[in-house]
């Protein structure tokens, strides 16, 4: 295949000199496209809070200012942070938990009723989150839930839980059938099999499942809205969206964006280290 | 890696037919039912619980009204009534009307503008990134950026873009209130969902576009099609199915839009009111009867698109279809001619 993609490409190179740079133009525009929004907003939270205005593409005096005034004890981020570190990681792991047995009997076992039972998960995932939260905000309100982490994390699961099924699905679909064969030949229960054998190969897969989870469930936003009302139980996402920030400005933009880059950042860091694990498991969808 | 994708799908696929018998076979192990059933209950327990439950919930709740009311004498009514289908008349025919339809034509606005510049646009990054031999590195890292920033952050990202002072009316050199005009805070919407997810549409489709093998394309060449001709018969008809499923997804997700328009323009605006808004408008000021009956109509909206979707389209979503054990020759041979095809 790569012999082929060489000549042909030799080829036309020789034909047209234009198709040379076409491509790479084509490049250009679209890492332009998705990263000029994103530099903008890494560039106005350098700026020092009096130049916020000013459009120039570097900021004349770089100034950590706007960082400072994120932390500033009244806005109550560093808080919001760690509630969604605690509501993201415990959806992830629950996630983890109740997906992975059940999208290894999907992929896995023969039984009746199991197509059945993978379009009704898969299903679930696409129902709007404003009718699941309607009558949960109600339930919750009735049980004295609203603040507090579960009625964060419990709602989370209704979109975390289709997705994780539905990766580990396909993870395990790709894994050789032979492995099973060969322990329960040695003796072991299906049961055994499974928790002896695939569960720890299954590692790269349960973990790439894992930062898909959690980067939804960091980013979730209408949950976190409906279920909390106190400032100190709030998510980063809807902290960020109330922030007014500490400046005198009415429209605190240089803050908001310095707000945006330390929720974006460690998402883009992560993204760029496993974007090939991410691709595949986003991919195994569309692909089939 | 790229290229890795596409093959060890070929491989699985390749040993999913050969193994079928086995693995049927391997299912009526004695024990494996009940193994099965204690495996996926966990997962459809939950999901009857924060999913089916609601939804169940709601329709029941939004034949109710709660609150303070006056009935047909004028006298004060507290507490929880019944209405029947007294709330949706409301809602299509009667006093909420208005607002319904506006919010009801603003999600459908959006889902159809979004979703067709989403698929085009990342249709022409999928042929640029299967195009691209320097650069794909970066490219496949930057096209995660906008998926992984929360829409949120992103919404916030726009509005500054889009402010008066911003930087959108500096390059366009004009005044526009993006946040007050109808019209252009509909586009700020778009552009900034747009921005978001057609990098997304474009991934899928590139893996889609993996999977066509080369072969066909240079026989197509050397009877003499041009590019435009090969896109047009052999790409686009070959990516369809993953398209197709992109698409649905993308649907399914703008239907359900909130956050974006709520963080952009804000609540109660009538140019970018979607119904999931609607909903939450109506539920935060204690109107559950309204909110539930919202709910439930745009529950009934986003399945009655993902019916038809699927019925027209045939959207193979769960690709059971085809990597599913054949029954008999016969649906073999056709799953065969189907992957070669």
């Amino acid at each position: 295949m790569t012999t082929a993609t060489g000549d042909e490409r030799r080829t036309t190179r020789r034909r047209f000199e234009a198709k040379k740079w076409l491509p790479i133009l084509g490049v250009a525009g679209i890492v332009l496209y998705c990263l000029a929004p994103f530099y903008w907003m890494v560039v106005t939270a350098f700026r020092r809070p009096a130049d916020q205005y000013d459009l120039s593409p570097l900021p004349r005096t770089w100034s950590v200012e706007n960082f400072r005034a994120v932390f500033e004890p009244g806005t109550g981020f560093g808080r919001a942070l760690l509630n969604s570190l605690i509501v993201a990681s415990t959806t992830t792991i629950l996630t983890l938990v109740i997906g992975t047995s059940t999208a290894y009997a999907l992929a896995r076992l023969a039984f009746r009723g199991k197509n059945l039972v993978l379009s009704l998960i898969i299903a679930t995932s696409m129902f709007p989150g404003i009718s699941l939260i309607v009558p949960l905000l109600r339930l919750f309100t009735d049980i004295g839930w609203i603040n507090t982490y579960q009625a964060m994390i419990l709602p989370s699961l209704s979109f975390a839980l289709p997705l994780a099924v539905w990766n580990l699905t396909m993870f395990f679909r790709q894994m050789p059938q032979e492995l099973e064969q060969a322990a329960m030949v040695d003796g072991c229960t299906p049961g055994q099999a499974f928790r002896r054998i695939i569960v720890p190969l299954a590692a790269p897969g349960m973990f790439t499942t894992a930062i898909l989870t959690f980067i939804l469930a960091w980013n979730e936003f209408i949950i976190a809205l409906s279920m909390v009302n106190e400032q100190n139980m709030q998510t980063v996402t809807v902290a960020i969206s109330k922030f007014t920030g500490a400046t005198q400005y009415d429209q605190p933009f240089g803050t908001q964006m310095a707000a945006g880059v330390i929720v974006t950042i460690p998402l883009v860091i992560g993204v760029l280290i496993f974007q090939r694990r991410i691709i595949a498991g986003l991919t195994s969808g569309g692909l089939k | 890696m790229t290229t890795d994708t596409p093959t060890s799908t070929e491989v699985d696929s390749g040993n999913t037919t050969p193994g079928s018998p086995r693995r049927r076979r391997s299912g009526s192990v004695t024990g494996t039912g009940r193994l099965a059933s204690a495996l996926v209950s966990p997962t459809l327990l939950v999901l009857a619980v924060v999913v089916m439950y609601p939804i169940i919930a709601a329709l029941y709740q939004s034949l109710f009204v709660s609150g303070q009311r006056l009935d047909a004498q004028g006298f004060v009514v507290e507490g929880r009534q019944f209405v029947g289908l007294g709330t949706y008349a409301d809602i299509l025919f009667g006093p909420a009307a208005e607002r319904f339809w506006n919010a009801f034509w603003n999600t459908t606005f959006f889902t159809a503008v979004t979703v067709t510049l989403e698929a085009v646009l990342g249709m022409a990054m999928a042929l640029v990134m299967h195009q691209a031999f320097r650069g794909r590195g970066l490219v496949r890292a930057s096209v995660l950026v906008p998926w992984a920033i929360p829409t949120a952050v992103s919404a916030l990202l726009w509005r500054w873009i889009f402010a008066p002072d911003g930087v959108a009316n500096a390059i366009l050199d004009q005044q526009v209130l993006w946040s007050s005009q109808a019209i252009a805070s509909k586009i700020a919407v778009i552009t900034a969902e747009v921005w978001k997810t057609a990098p997304f549409v474009g991934l899928l489709v590139l893996a889609g576009l993996q999977v066509i093998s080369r072969e066909v394309h240079e026989a197509a060449t050397v009877d003499g099609a041009g590019a435009w001709r090969r896109f047009w018969h052999i790409t686009l008809p070959l990516v369809k199915p993953a398209l197709v499923v992109a698409v649905l997804f993308r649907m399914l997700d703008a239907l359900r839009m909130f956050d974006l328009p709520f963080i952009l323009i804000g609540q109660q605006k009538d140019s970018v009111e979607t119904l999931s808004m609607l909903a939450f408008s109506e539920a935060t000021n204690v109107h559950y009867g309204p909110a539930a009956a919202y709910a439930t109509l745009l529950f009934a909206y986003v399945a009655l698109i993902a019916f038809v979707f699927v019925k027209l389209l045939g959207a193979d979503v769960i690709g059971e279809a085809r990597s599913q054990v054949p029954k008999n020759r016969g649906a073999r041979f056709r799953r065969g001619k189907g992957s070669a095809r």
